[in-house]
């Protein structure tokens, strides 16, 4: 096995190019803060991004379009319970991940109980999360409890915090995929959900548990993010839909189902972090990174078709 | 005509129709002109940005930067075309090559489309932003007089509607070209063995797209007056829902011209009905969401009962 | 039929194809003219399909020469195929299929003469065939849409169809339509057109063929006038060393209490092979498909499941193309031995090298991909990944479609060596020889069981009888 046939190898050589252009700038100058933000955000993007990959995963048509709207109501929530009071943190964590469980379940609700495609199932269920966000929330702004944005914010051993629970949880993701029996369903079941079924392999534990991991990792995004950057607020996650599909791609997953890449979703992550703090520094204005990053993103998608061709 | 494919065009109908008896019902004053004019007043550009949607779910594909094109054709609109109108035209057309030229180049390079569109979003995105930093413009009196005519009879978000529903209903449904393209949606390999050059009917279909995308845009512009950067970004999952609203399945090639137009103006109404049931609008978005489950729900209990007989 | 003879349709001269390292077809000269019927047979992986391709424009050859007598391309000289997968769009209606291969029809009414033409076509080849031409295609059984492929094929579709290729046209037909298909080609054959029929089924290459092609290795082994064959020749010419007559003698054993039993009537005893048979088509793919999915979950799957499968149509029920052969063997077993949720990598080796041997999957390495080995050794992995599991039921859906004599052979001694030891099998087969070897056989007719025949009683006569009793004949 050559490194280089390694699909995740791309992503983290991307993500390694773009700092070191980005440090050559400021000749070395923040490259410590660089790597700080990016950990952090890439971290945010990682989380979101293991649970979409996992639902990618699953084969065609299988997407979570409520991430989002998922990670607002979840942030929203929980801070609201925690309200700001010291030695709440756990509370506040509970109950973003029970949101994100309850979404979970409401999306594949909708999904088995109604067939209906993943994509239009997840779009409803978003739009009503929003609603519920915006109701529960009411324009105000309350701050993590301090200890909670202390541990969002802060590092150990220089990395961090943020970004060990999203190395720890790609691990664990890891693991399940190359190891274990449901790692194993679900990559059958995403190559062909009949073949699947008629195999012996649970499909629709499988189903169900997949779109309940992506809820829950969202969720646990949406609390991290909120508890990052201060509070929580309605748009706050609007970035991450097309973030978690693109690094899904850009990390070497197949969107065709049934293969997936833990390691490359973090390079991606960290890449499209990267890419953006780049334009910043070279002083693009907002019209002309977007471009960037999406020709980008386009791009990579162009690259790692062009070697897969030859399988 | 057999009763599933029959089906597939009375639950958008039925659904429509109940939605706009209760508010009716609520509000009688609606069951006007005027009252309908206002209802429908953004029914236009959604419905033809459901088309554009369509045309690509057709060939077993999906847009997520239909969105961004709109908004980005809306800027234009309210800028270069208003003050050099060959300009205007010219970037126009450009665009809808443009999406040709995508479609030819997720066919032949075996792309898949929900990424390629994905990254496009940013990029029309950026477009936008480089042509119209901050809200404004303004939309050219034509535009504007023909968006704001007044027929007799119904008015003229309800007439353009029809007609929209009838030109496509003929150019995919009756049409050679238009059997051929579904044809690809049904099955690629049998069309490509009959023939035809599947590169070039993917191009026609993404271009197709991109034109009633520009239409969208435009119509957008000749309604609000004036555009942002981000003016349609919704349009990306409306017109997906307004697809599958309207009796559309995301693969096999399997869509309805007529639906898509009734989904989108299911969805407009959904929005404008809120208002009538005085219910807070944070709830506005929610209730979209509430009725595409509703109406699909339905669509499910027909579907069952339709596999009984 | 003299008269055509000097007019070649299509001529190759020394053809030869390679995909990569393998060569599929491997120097081969061969013309058809006008009136010719000609069978051509030959194992998985002869190069049938290879060489269909290449006289239809759908491959170009490595080397050599393929000719027409009129114009450049195999559309031009009236070159038509009809695939063994089915090939139409099946959100089109019949009509609108037309259009997609008839670039003649232009014009605000070309719906209209699209129907008309389509209908004409079907009241030829298969008169009676009660299909409307406004159905869509997805609506059709297989057998409905095989009818309406084959008539497509035969259309005028602007110039007139002049050669016919049929690669297993008859697979999904039952017997009543076969015979009006191999009516109309021999009609058509007389009138001046030519076909090409491929079959499995020998007595249809005997019945409509006028010279038989025998094809092997990529080269053609045989070339004769139909009547200079026997069927123990074309099969010696073929390569086997199989024995012509497939009524092994069953060998007799005890059977144990009853496992399975059906609200439909199926049923079947712990160690019995019970057959389903009848026309296709008529029930027994659904009542074996009820079966499984009654008696295994979506929700939970235990240590021991309570039946397996194996699919027929591997493309859709069965092969899982992105994984190795070893992991499509373990699929099936990998709760077994799995400590706290992980695979146990090394039983799951043990168990694909052991059913590698087993059942001779032809492979260097378990870790090739799946999709390296030919349909036939794919059906093996199948085969091994339901018998490596323990479940006492094993289900099979037609699984010998597509599959050479050699293997069945391999399979069916398999079979009875695993029923000896108890366990049941539940075996659908297009193949009534297939059917004869059974301990029970069920016959479906129009989605009901018609007969229940046990030893003697299933023979052929028997079998055919009940699949066509209550039918009018058409």
């Amino acid at each position: 096995m050559n490194l280089l046939s390694k699909p995740w190898i791309w992503s983290w050589s991307a993500a390694a190019l773009t700092f070191v252009l980005t440090i050559g700038l400021t000749s070395g100058r923040g490259a410590g803060e660089l790597a700080y933000a990016a950990l952090s955000f890439g971290a945010f993007a990682a989380i979101v991004g293991l649970g979409q990959m996992l639902v990618i995963t699953l084969g065609p048509g299988n997407v979570d379009l409520s991430i989002p709207a998922t990670m607002t109501l979840a942030a929203t929530l929980a801070l609201k319970a925690m309200a700001s009071m010291p030695g709440t943190a756990l509370l506040g964590l509970m109950i973003a991940l029970a949101v994100g469980l309850g979404a979970g379940l409401a999306n594949y609700a909708l999904i088995f109980l109604l067939r209906l495609p993943p994509i239009i199932a997840t779009l409803a269920a978003s739009l009503i999360y929003q609603s519920l966000a915006i109701w529960s929330n009411r324009g105000l702004r309350i701050k993590p409890p301090q200890e909670l944005a202390e541990f969002a914010t802060g590092r150990f051993l220089s990395i961090p915090n943020v970004a060990w629970v999203g190395l720890a949880l790609a691990v664990v993701v890891w693991i399940v995929l190359e190891r274990s029996v449901w790692g194993r369903w679900l990559l059958a079941t995403g190559q062909n959900m009949r073949a699947a079924r008629l195999a012996g392999v649970p499909i629709e534990f499988v189903r169900a548990t997949t779109y309940l991991s992506v809820s829950v990792f969202a969720g646990l995004a949406g609390y991290l993010l909120a508890s990052f950057s201060g509070g929580a607020a309605l748009n706050m996650g609007a970035e991450y839909l097309l973030m978690s599909i693109a690094v899904v791609v850009i990390g070497g997953s197949s969107i065709a189902g049934g293969n997936s890449n833990v390691p490359g979703v973090w390079g991606a992550s960290l890449f499209m972090f990267l890419v953006i703090s780049m334009l910043n520094s070279y002083g693009a204005a907002a019209g002309a990174k977007n471009v960037l990053t999406g020709t980008i993103v386009i791009a990579i998608v162009i690259a790692a078709s062009t070697r897969k061709g030859r399988i | 005509m057999n009763a599933l494919s029959r089906y597939r065009i009375l639950l958008p109908v039925v659904s429509l129709a109940v939605l706009l008896a209760a508010t009716f019902w609520m509000q009688p004053r609606a069951m006007s002109y005027f009252g309908l004019n206002l209802l429908f007043n953004l029914a236009v550009p959604i419905a033809l940005a459901t088309i554009a949607q369509m045309m690509i779910i057709m060939v077993n594909d999906i847009d997520l930067s239909l969105g961004a094109f709109v908004s980005l054709v809306a800027c234009i609109t309210a800028t270069y075309l208003l003050d050099t109108p060959a300009l205007g035209l010219a970037m126009l057309v450009t665009l809808i090559l443009g999406y040709a030229a995508l479609g030819a180049m997720i066919h032949a390079l075996e792309l898949p489309a929900i990424v390629v569109t994905l990254g496009m979003s940013f990029v029309w995105g950026g477009l936008a932003l480089f042509i119209l930093p901050s809200p404004g413009g303004a939309s050219p009196d034509w535009l504007r007089t023909l968006m704001t005519v007044k027929p007799p009879f119904a008015p003229m978000a309800v007439v353009a509607s029809i007609l929209i529903a009838i030109l496509t209903h003929f150019l995919i449904i009756r049409s050679g070209i238009g059997t051929v393209l579904r044809g690809v949606g049904g099955n690629t390999r049998s069309v490509a063995r009959a023939g035809w050059s599947v590169l070039k009917l993917k191009a026609c279909a993404y271009g197709l797209a991109g034109f009633f995308g520009v239409l969208a845009g435009m119509a957008l512009v000749g309604l609000t007056t004036s555009a942002d950067a981000n003016i349609a970004l919704r349009y990306t999952l409306l017109s997906i829902a307004g697809v599958i609203l309207g009796g559309g399945e995301f693969v096999g090639g399997k869509v309805s011209p007529v639906g898509a137009v009734i989904g989108a103006l299911t969805l407009t109404l959904a929005a404008s009905f809120l208002s009538f049931l005085r219910l807070s609008p944070d709830w506005q978005i929610g209730a979209q969401g509430a009725i595409l489950i509703l109406v699909l729900t339905a669509r499910l209990i027909f579907s069952r009962k339709g596999g009984e007989t | 039929m003299t008269e055509y003879e000097s007019a070649p349709i299509v001529t190759l001269t020394g053809v030869k194809k390679h995909f990569g390292p393998v060569r599929a077809l491997d120097g081969v000269s061969l013309s058809i003219a006008r009136g010719d019927c000609i069978g051509l047979v030959g194992h998985n992986g002869a190069g049938k399909s290879t060489l269909v391709n290449l006289i239809n424009g759908g491959l170009q050859a490595s080397e050599g020469d393929i000719a027409f007598d009129l114009g450049d391309t195999a559309m031009q000289a009236g070159v038509r195929s009809v695939f063994q997968e089915l090939s139409l769009c099946p959100n089109l209606t019949m009509a609108e299929n037309l259009r997609i291969s008839h670039n003649a029809l232009k014009g605000i009414h070309w719906r209209r003469q699209a129907r008309r033409e389509i209908r004409a076509s079907l009241d030829e080849v298969f008169p009676n065939h009660g299909i409307d031409a406004d159905t869509e295609v997805d609506t059709l059984s297989i057998a409905e849409r095989q009818m309406v492929e084959i008539a497509i094929a035969f259309a005028p579709r602007g110039t007139s169809a002049r050669l016919v290729i049929l690669d297993e046209p008859t697979s999904a037909l039952d017997a009543g339509i076969a015979s009006q298909l191999i009516a109309h080609v021999k009609r058509f054959c007389a009138a001046g057109g030519a076909v090409v029929f491929i079959s499995h089924m020998l007595g249809e290459i005997f019945e409509v063929a006028n010279r038989v092609t025998v094809l092997k290795d990529g080269h053609i082994v045989a070339e004769h006038p139909t009547e200079d064959f026997t069927r123990q020749a074309l099969v010696d010419a073929m390569g086997h060393v199989a024995a012509d007559d497939p009524e092994t003698a069953i060998v007799a054993h005890a059977l144990g209490a009853e496992v399975v039993r059906t609200p439909q009537g199926l049923a079947a005893r712990a160690g019995e092979i019970v057959g389903l048979s009848g026309l296709a088509g008529h029930g027994q793919a659904a009542a074996l498909a009820q079966l499984f999915l009654s008696r295994s979950s979506a929700w939970r799957s235990g240590t021991s499941p309570d039946v397996v499968f194996v699919a027929g149509d591997r493309q859709r029920d069965g092969v899982l193309p992105l994984w190795s052969i070893l992991q499509n063997i373990s699929i099936s077993v990998l709760r077994q031995g799995a400590k706290l949720g992980l695979v146990d990598t090394a039983s799951e080796a043990r168990v694909a090298a052991d059913w590698k041997a087993r059942i001779g999957i032809r492979t260097d390495d378990v870790q090739n991909p799946i999709l390296s080995l030919s349909g036939g050794n794919q059906q093996k992995v199948l085969f091994a990944r339901a018998l490596a599991s323990p479940a006492p039921i094993v289900v099979m859906d037609d699984p010998m479609r597509g599959v050479d004599i050699g293997t069945k052979q391999d399979v069916y001694a398999m079979l009875r060596a695993e029923a000896a030891r108890g366990r049941t099998f539940l075996w659908y087969s297009t193949e009534t020889e297939e059917a004869c070897q059974c301990d029970r056989v069920f016959v479906f007719r129009n989605g009901a069981i018609s007969a229940e025949l046990t030893g003697a009683d299933i023979t052929e006569e028997k079998i055919l009888e009940a699949s066509f009793q209550m039918q009018t004949a058409s």
